[in-house]
């Protein structure tokens, strides 16, 4: 056997676990999946075989789902992103070494407890006797933040951040400091520095945190079933309604499917854009 | 007739059970005080079934229930944990739908469920249920329930189910913050989009939600006609904008001073009345739901043996009287209610006059598998 055959072999050996895992537990049950959205609900819920476009037809009745997940996911992404890059390019550049693996953990802690805990506790601060309560006591009546969007943003911030910080920060770490001596020597300003070495170099960290982010926000339907209180309706509380209420399981297997191909086509986009975008910047930059 | 020391009033039993509860007098007290103690042990001894340690002594595991929110005695659930060894883990749903759901899905790993009246024939034909062995749950007696909750639980002479407790479902307002005084679910829907818009509440449940907007418009609580769930939906989408939110779990809500109204079963009128004298339970004038839960035991259930002797546990008139007092709904059981203090005989919140019970419907089997009375449901929740 040559060197090459060999190396061969053990490369499929070595992928054969993660093979079998994707073909049995994500691309048999994507066709299932696929198989069931084209059936029909069975007498008492469920599924009946069938074939049938109906189930795509009907897509529209979900559209205020889809509208509502497609605004929100991208916001509360985009706002984790701004409070994250801040805390990470402290963790990273202004925190002494000593300091920060208790920095990052500290970060992190929130991970320890339940998510259901913290939302529940954001209930609370959200709710009549937290925030709006402090408000109307110096003056501003009436403020309703628990069961609105703007709940759900905070929401996600919140749950989101220990997820977003950590990548940014491995990429403002690994920042070759002499580039920001070499800027600074050929006369640019500490701002300029940062917009032109330190951020187009950080992208990929952002880029990585927010892909981590925004997938699942996507997905999510226990934040605005939480902070939403049903109000803020999101495809995955269409989901978990249309398998754990009507037992419309063919429609919710399209709505799954649609799901997935905007997921998909964003995130080959979003790849294309802004990871292929930055990685061009940094050959330009050095 | 003579008096005798030894024996004991209702009366006096609760008000000693409530002072063992509130932990002013131990439990060895209590026991030999209503000589409970005594006749525990001679029961226990005379009665194969009863001997505590030895007919636990197979039980072991987990216990899989269930249930409802704020729906049970955490201190009955803790006895039995201590009396058998066996764990009870506590699952809570907003709704039978999605009870439904879990147990056509298969292998849920329950053990006990509360099933409401309506579903029991569709778990039947579904062969979701197992028909009970009554003779593994002695405490159970047919006979002292009330007659009116006993029909949909027993299905051909089999008995798949045993009534738990009934109430009603209407509204609950916050006479404080909310002084309108509606009785009726126009007057609910109405303020619903009106003075209270954005503190009202629905449950997150077809069979009351869209049940009570049929009322609105003076059709029945289980209609699935077609241009009758037209208008109810109609009326759903206009008030959806301005409710506080959907959520079987209103309580938290309206505790907090969030919502100021809310859909509302008795049970949680109970405790929320309880708690917070200006909170008021209406029944809805043009009528609206009477229910009864039932304890079942879906086909399948991994600690079968755990599930009897919890039900026979549950089922004991004593055992029962604490979970009423806990959760605050009336029981189905005549030696339950012997037990139970006066007030909460006459609390008109519990047992609301024969008048304003003879506009209620119970749940029809039919709303729950109705395609139309789910998909009007979801696109109220997803508009």
């Amino acid at each position: 056997m040559s060197d090459r055959q060999h190396s061969r072999s053990v490369t499929a050996l070595l992928l054969a676990p993660a093979g079998v895992f994707f073909f049995f537990l994500l691309i048999l049950p994507m066709i299932v999946v696929l198989v069931y959205s084209f059936g029909e609900r069975a007498e008492a819920g469920g599924y009946a075989p069938a074939f049938t476009f109906d189930n795509y037809l009907n897509l529209p009745a979900r559209s205020k789902a889809f509208i509502n997940t497609l605004t929100l996911a991208p916001l509360g992404t985009l706002l984790t992103a701004l409070f994250a890059y801040p805390m990470a390019y402290f963790l990273a550049v202004k925190v002494s070494p000593r300091w920060r693996v208790t920095m990052l953990v500290l970060v992190m802690a929130p991970f320890w407890t339940s998510q259901l805990l913290r939302y529940y506790a954001w209930i609370l601060i959200l709710g009549a006797k937290g925030i709006p309560s402090w408000l109307a006591w110096i003056g501003i009546d009436d403020v309703r933040i628990i069961n609105t969007p703007l709940a759900v943003l905070i929401g996600a911030v919140y749950g989101f951040l220990p997820l977003m910080v950590p990548p940014i920060y491995v990429s403002l770490e690994k920042l070759d400091k002499r580039l920001l001596e070499a800027s600074a020597d050929l006369g640019a300003t500490p701002w300029r520095s940062f917009l032109q070495v330190t951020l187009p170099l950080s992208l990929p960290g952002v880029a990585t945190g927010s892909m981590l982010v925004f997938i699942l926000l996507m997905g999510d339907y226990i934040l605005p079933q939480f902070l939403g209180g049903g109000k803020v309706y999101f495809i995955g509380n269409a989901l978990v309604d249309l398998f754990l209420q009507s037992r419309n399981w063919p429609f919710g297997a399209a709505v799954s499917i649609a799901l997935v191909i905007i997921m998909f086509v964003t995130i080959f986009f979003y790849m294309r854009f802004v990871l292929g975008k930055s990685g061009q910047r940094r050959v330009a930059m050095v | 007739m003579t008096e005798d020391k030894s024996t004991m009033t209702p009366q006096q039993f609760i008000d000693e059970l409530r002072r063992y509860q509130k932990g002013s007098v131990s439990r060895r007290h209590f026991l030999g005080v209503t000589g409970l103690g005594l006749a525990t042990a001679v029961l226990g001894g005379a009665m194969p079934g009863l001997r505590p340690r030895k007919a636990h002594a197979a039980l072991s595991g987990t216990l899989n229930f269930t249930t409802w929110p704020n729906y049970f005695s955490q201190e009955n659930f803790d006895n039995f944990t201590k009396n058998t060894g066996v764990k009870i883990n506590v699952s809570i749903f907003g709704s039978n739908e999605e009870m439904l759901a879990k147990l056509q899905a298969g292998s849920t790993g329950w053990d006990v469920f509360v099933p409401t009246n309506y579903t029991i024939s569709t778990y039947k034909e579904l062969d979701l249920v197992e028909p009970l062995d009554l003779k593994l749950m002695p405490n159970y007696d047919p006979a002292a329930q009330d007659p009116r909750f006993l029909g949909p639980g027993t299905i051909d002479g089999v008995t798949y189910a045993v009534p738990k407790d009934w109430g009603t479902t209407g509204f609950v307002v916050n006479t404080k913050n909310a002084p309108q005084n509606p009785a009726s679910w126009k007057e609910f829907f109405d303020l619903a989009q009106g003075d209270l818009k954005g503190r009202v509440m629905v449950h997150d449940y077809q069979l009351t939600t869209i049940g009570s907007a049929l009322k609105y418009f003076g059709y029945s609580f289980n209609s699935i006609d077609e241009k009758e769930m037209a208008d109810a939906e109609k009326l759903l989408l206009a008030v959806k904008p301005n409710l506080f939110g959907i959520d079987s779990n209103y309580q938290p809500s309206m505790r907090n001073g969030d919502a100021w109204m809310s859909m509302c079963w008795t049970n949680d009128a109970a405790q929320l009345h309880r708690d917070i004298p200006e909170m008021m339970f209406v029944l809805g004038k043009e009528g609206g739901e009477i229910w009864t839960d039932h304890y079942a035991i879906p086909k399948g259930a991994p600690n079968r043996e755990a599930a009897y002797a919890f039900l026979d546990y549950i089922l004991t008139p004593e055992i029962n009287a604490k979970e009423v007092l806990a959760h605050g709904a009336p029981s189905t059981d005549s030696r339950t209610n012997k037990l139970l203090p006066k007030e909460m005989l006459e609390n008109p919140i519990l047992y609301p006059a024969a008048e304003s019970l003879s506009t209620l419907e119970f749940g029809a089997a039919a709303t729950l598998t109705s395609p139309l009375r789910a998909e009007v449901m979801a696109r109220f929740k997803a508009a």
